[in-house]
């Protein structure tokens, strides 16, 4: 395939003729709208965009993209984009996939695909329910959460999507919010830019089976006192004023967060998304409590290291220089390899 | 001293130790000087899942037969004429196999009371006389090996180590084997170690001599070549020639294929191989488990590869899923279950053709695939370039069926001419597809194939979206209409059972044959070998061999009408009668074994011989 020209495509170029059908009010509209405007950005033609998904209501998104789309199965959509990412190094290849698909059935492809660092774009919409199902608690529901099949409280504790993600030395790790297209934009943007696995977190409302679960992060009221806004080489410093900043304790493991009046300002940590050692991050994506305060939205990892499929497509390019012959008379050679005798 | 040379039409050996004893190996060279010598051959590895099992118990046995003769032969033989046995426990553990007069040799060194003491022998059978209905012959092979390298500047240990090499030598010359490649061959295992070049080749030629002085040998014997097709030849295993038989493919199809697997006993070879021929374009990818395995493959295959995935039972079960998302997606994709003896993880160094009924039915709903089965270790090259060319015209998944028996055992393979390989190209489609021309329909058949057009991404106009909720037919639309569903499952179901696979053929010299016996995949060597010794003696029997399984050739219920007996031998428990009898209505008897190994001709022999007595 030859490379990529730039085109001007606009949102409409990104909609496909299929009727969006989530429930009226949910999160994944703003999703999907944001990313159809954003698509144009890329100056990627749409045949070379690919979005995969697995099973899930998030998954249903590559029916409205006009691009080339697979709904595939429970799980398996970072596998399936693997083989189509390595094979194909034209295509710009997304994932969408949920906190049950990537987190639950799908975790042990999403954290591979994590560690290869194949040049996937995954976006995980973490709404913390099953949705699809009709409303089970997820892999990312807190612990005690009522739902039809734990009526009593779930028992088992959560993952932290990012952490796992950071665990797994994922290369580039976000977190943002559906409501927020400004910001949701902004990370596209940052993901689609990384070379290697980009790791997405959006928090996405799901009104119908745990409605409000990220309010205190939407509310005009508490968001700013919540919300900690990672800017790469700003100071990280939160709510009304920046009265919150986030320091490194001497003697402590992690991060903390403080009064910024009560620090000296050069106590207060700088971001910096690329710091090689995954700890870092790891740190920030401790911050949040349970109640969602101090929660980091942003890029909170973006480090360089050659991407899977660029690796292997070196050792396939490598063994392909050596060759001179045409691949019929390489077969007929190799056919022919090792200890052969000749009857007459 | 003048030795004695005999002639003889076959002969089968069987080298058995311990699993560090290098007998695979040793199997493997003397196999290869065979080869050169024009001898038709079939062999058979033995080996234990354990990679070292505790010395010289009967768990750690590891055995390689080889049957070679001056016509064509179809099976590594029942019994062995020769066993070398390089301890007490290869001793016990093959004796039962050994007719009454073949020649044992044994370790003598390896036989001390220790060792006697852990198979439980109380007393040595070398002295208790209960080998004297065999040509024993006790030679002292691990001192003798340590007493021929006492000049050579190596370790104890990688002297003892080299007693393989006495006893290959040793055999070469009992059999008159040319031993230039062997060499060769040491020359380039040991490239960087001169010193065990060195020590290796004169324990082989220490044996050879042994061989050639001592009055315990006084025959030698020859097998003159065998008669077979003119041709270049080299002996291939199953697991070779079917990853040749994807390099082939890919070719062919001037397609890179991408390989996706997970390591399983005994499908690994294949991933090893396809591993080393990176030139031709092929990626292999080792995923994390058998699911991404397949998974990745598939979406290489959306992708425009030819997406091949290589397993064995476990795997296949655990592909499933995404076997049947590859159904509903109308995409090729090659899946290999090399099988091995079930159920879970059951005996998976030994064979069984026990996945039968997964392989035709083995997935939610109705999704059905094409599934053919190679009969010979060689035929594994044609069967998996039939996969990969049913894949790829018929836009479908194709299970290819081989098993632990044609996949670790070898035979002389005639090379084929490149350029008689079918021709495997495809075209993708470019443009759009509805009758105006205006948009494209991923679900629109070709009339002939009802195959959709492999629309891959990146051509522009084409896009689409395909998934596993069901289609509408031409739009591929999602939908639930109720006809729309019953339409698209009867043409998928169509889609397979319209493939047209070559008629089955009948080997029936005699023309008269009232019982046909038929089988699949690779009991095809033991059935054949039955049936010539039946015809020897005078019987007429028939034989008739399946490599579709879906679908079955159109002439198969016509066949089997035409013989009052039908008689089925499988490695299982009755998958194929079963079907048979369900979908031809024949009262075919099923012959069924799981004993982790291949039939053998004279049982096979003797079970035909009842059924014709009873006709």
């Amino acid at each position: 395939m030859s490379e990529p020209v730039a085109v001007k495509l606009t949102t409409k170029d990104f909609k496909s003729d299929q009727e969006v059908r989530w429930c009226p009010g949910c999160g994944d509209y703003a999703i999907l709208a944001a990313v159809q405007s954003f698509m144009p950005e890329l100056g990627i033609p749409r045949e070379r965009i690919v979005f995969v998904s697995g099973i899930g209501c998030s998954s249903r998104f590559p029916y409205y993209m006009n691009t080339y789309g697979m709904h595939s199965i429970h799980g398996r959509a970072p596998a399936i984009a693997t083989g189509l990412s390595v094979s194909r190094p034209d295509l710009s290849v997304w994932v969408v996939t949920g906190d049950g698909d990537a987190l639950s059935i799908g975790g042990n492809h999403l954290i591979h695909a994590l560690r290869r660092n194949v040049n996937l774009k995954i976006l995980l919409f973490n709404n913390r329910i099953y949705g699809l199902t009709k409303g089970q608690y997820s892999p990312t529901s807190e612990v005690g959460k009522v739902t039809k099949s734990t009526p009593v409280g779930s028992a088992d504790a959560p993952f932290n999507p990012l952490s796992l993600a950071l665990g797994a030395e994922a290369t580039f790790v976000a977190r943002t919010i559906d409501s927020d297209r400004k910001h949701l934009q902004s990370v596209l943007r940052a993901a689609a830019e990384h070379e290697g696995s980009a790791f997405v977190e959006i928090y996405q409302n799901c009104n119908i089976f745990n409605d409000g679960a990220f309010d205190p992060l939407k509310e005009p009221a508490t968001r700013d006192d919540f919300l900690i806004r990672l800017e790469h080489g700003q100071p990280v410093t939160f709510g009304a004023d920046g009265r919150f900043c986030v320091v490194h304790p001497p003697g402590g493991f992690g991060l903390e967060v403080r009064e910024t009046a009560s620090v000296r300002p050069e106590e207060i940590v700088v971001h910096d998304a690329t710091v090689a050692d995954p700890a870092y991050a790891f740190a920030l994506s401790r911050l949040p409590g349970l109640d969602l305060s101090n929660t980091p939205i942003g890029v909170f990892r973006n480090v360089d290291r050659p991407s899977y499929d660029s690796v292997v497509q070196a050792q396939v390019s490598a063994a392909q220089a050596t060759v001179t012959d045409s691949p019929e008379q390489q077969l007929a050679g190799l056919l022919a390899s090792g200890d052969t005798w000749t009857i007459l | 001293m003048t030795k004695q040379v005999r002639q003889l039409d076959r002969v089968v050996i069987r080298f058995a130790g311990d699993s560090g004893d290098g007998m695979q190996l040793t199997g493997d060279r003397f196999t290869s000087e065979t080869a050169q010598l024009g001898n038709d051959i079939s062999t058979l590895p033995n080996f234990p899942a354990e990679i070292r099992a505790p010395a010289g118990t009967l768990p750690g046995v590891s055995s390689f037969q080889v049957h070679f003769a001056d016509y064509d032969i179809l099976t590594p033989g029942d019994s062995p004429n020769v066993l070398v046995a390089m301890n007490p426990a290869a001793l016990k553990a093959n004796l039962a196999d050994l007719p009454r007069g073949a020649d044992i040799i044994v370790n003598t060194d390896e036989f001390t009371k220790r060792n006697l003491a852990k198979v439980g022998y109380q007393v040595s059978p070398l002295e208790d006389g209960s080998l004297d209905g065999y040509a024993l012959h006790p030679v002292a092979l691990t001192s003798m090996t340590v007493g021929a390298l006492a000049e050579h500047e190596v370790s104890k240990k990688d002297a003892e180590r080299a007693k393989n090499m006495f006893a290959l030598g040793l055999l070469s010359w009992m059999y008159s084997r040319p031993y230039e490649s062997t060499l060769r061959f040491l020359e380039r295992k040991f490239a960087t170690r001169p010193e065990l070049v060195a020590a290796n080749i004169a324990a082989f030629k220490a044996g050879w001599n042994f061989g050639e002085t001592t009055e315990d040998f006084s025959v030698r014997y020859e097998v003159k070549p065998a008669k077979m097709q003119p041709g270049t030849y080299r002996n291939i295993t199953g697991n070779a020639a079917l990853s040749l038989g994807l390099v082939a493919a890919g070719v062919r199809a001037q397609l890179p294929v991408f390989l996706g697997a997970y390591p399983i006993t005994p499908a690994s070879d294949i991933l090893h191989e396809l591993s080393k021929h990176k030139r031709f374009g092929i990626t292999t990818m080792q995923a994390e488990d058998e699911i991404a395995a397949i998974g990745a493959a598939l979406g290489a295959s959306y992708g425009g590869a030819l997406g091949v995935t290589t397993t064995s039972g476990p795997g296949v079960a655990l592909k499933g899923e995404t076997i049947s998302l590859a159904v509903a997606l109308e995409l090729p994709l090659v899946i290999v279950d090399v099988q091995r003896a079930g159920p879970s993880t059951g005996m998976p160094t030994k064979t069984e053709q026990a996945d039968l009924n997964m392989a035709l039915f083995g997935r939610h709903g109705e999704a059905p695939v094409a599934v053919i089965a190679p009969r010979s270790p060689a035929d594994c090259f044609h069967a998996a370039i039939e996969a990969a060319r049913i894949a790829l015209t018929y836009r479908t998944p194709v299970i290819l069926l081989s098993d632990n028996y044609v996949a670790n055992g070898s035979e002389p393979w005639l090379l084929p001419d490149v350029a008689s390989l079918p021709d495997l190209r495809v075209e993708f489609a470019t443009t759009p597809n509805s009758e105006d021309g205006s948009t494209f329909l991923p679900y629109l058949r070709d009339p002939e194939t009802l195959a959709r057009p492999w629309a891959i991404p990146g051509t522009p106009g084409l896009e689409h979206r395909i998934g596993g909720l069901e289609k509408a037919d031409k739009t591929g639309d999602i939908s639930y209409d109720p006809t729309n569903h019953d339409f698209m499952v009867r043409t998928r179901a169509a889609r397979i059972e319209t493939i047209p696979v070559p008629d089955i053929e009948v080997e029936d010299p005699d023309g008269d044959a009232r019982v046909l016996v038929l089988g699949w995949g690779s009991t095809y060597g033991p059935i054949g070998a039955a049936c010539r010794q039946l015809r020897q003696r005078g019987l007429s029997i028939a034989q008739a061999h399946l490599r579709h399984l879906a679908p079955m050739p159109a002439n198969l219920g016509t066949v089997l009408a035409a013989y009052d007996r039908v008689v089925i031998p499988e490695m299982n428990l009755g998958q194929l009668a079963h079907i048979i009898r369900a979908r031809y209505l024949v009262d075919a008897i099923g012959y069924n074994q799981v004993r982790g190994l291949p039939f053998t001709a004279n049982e096979l022999e003797t079970m035909l011989e009842e059924v014709l007595k009873n006709v």
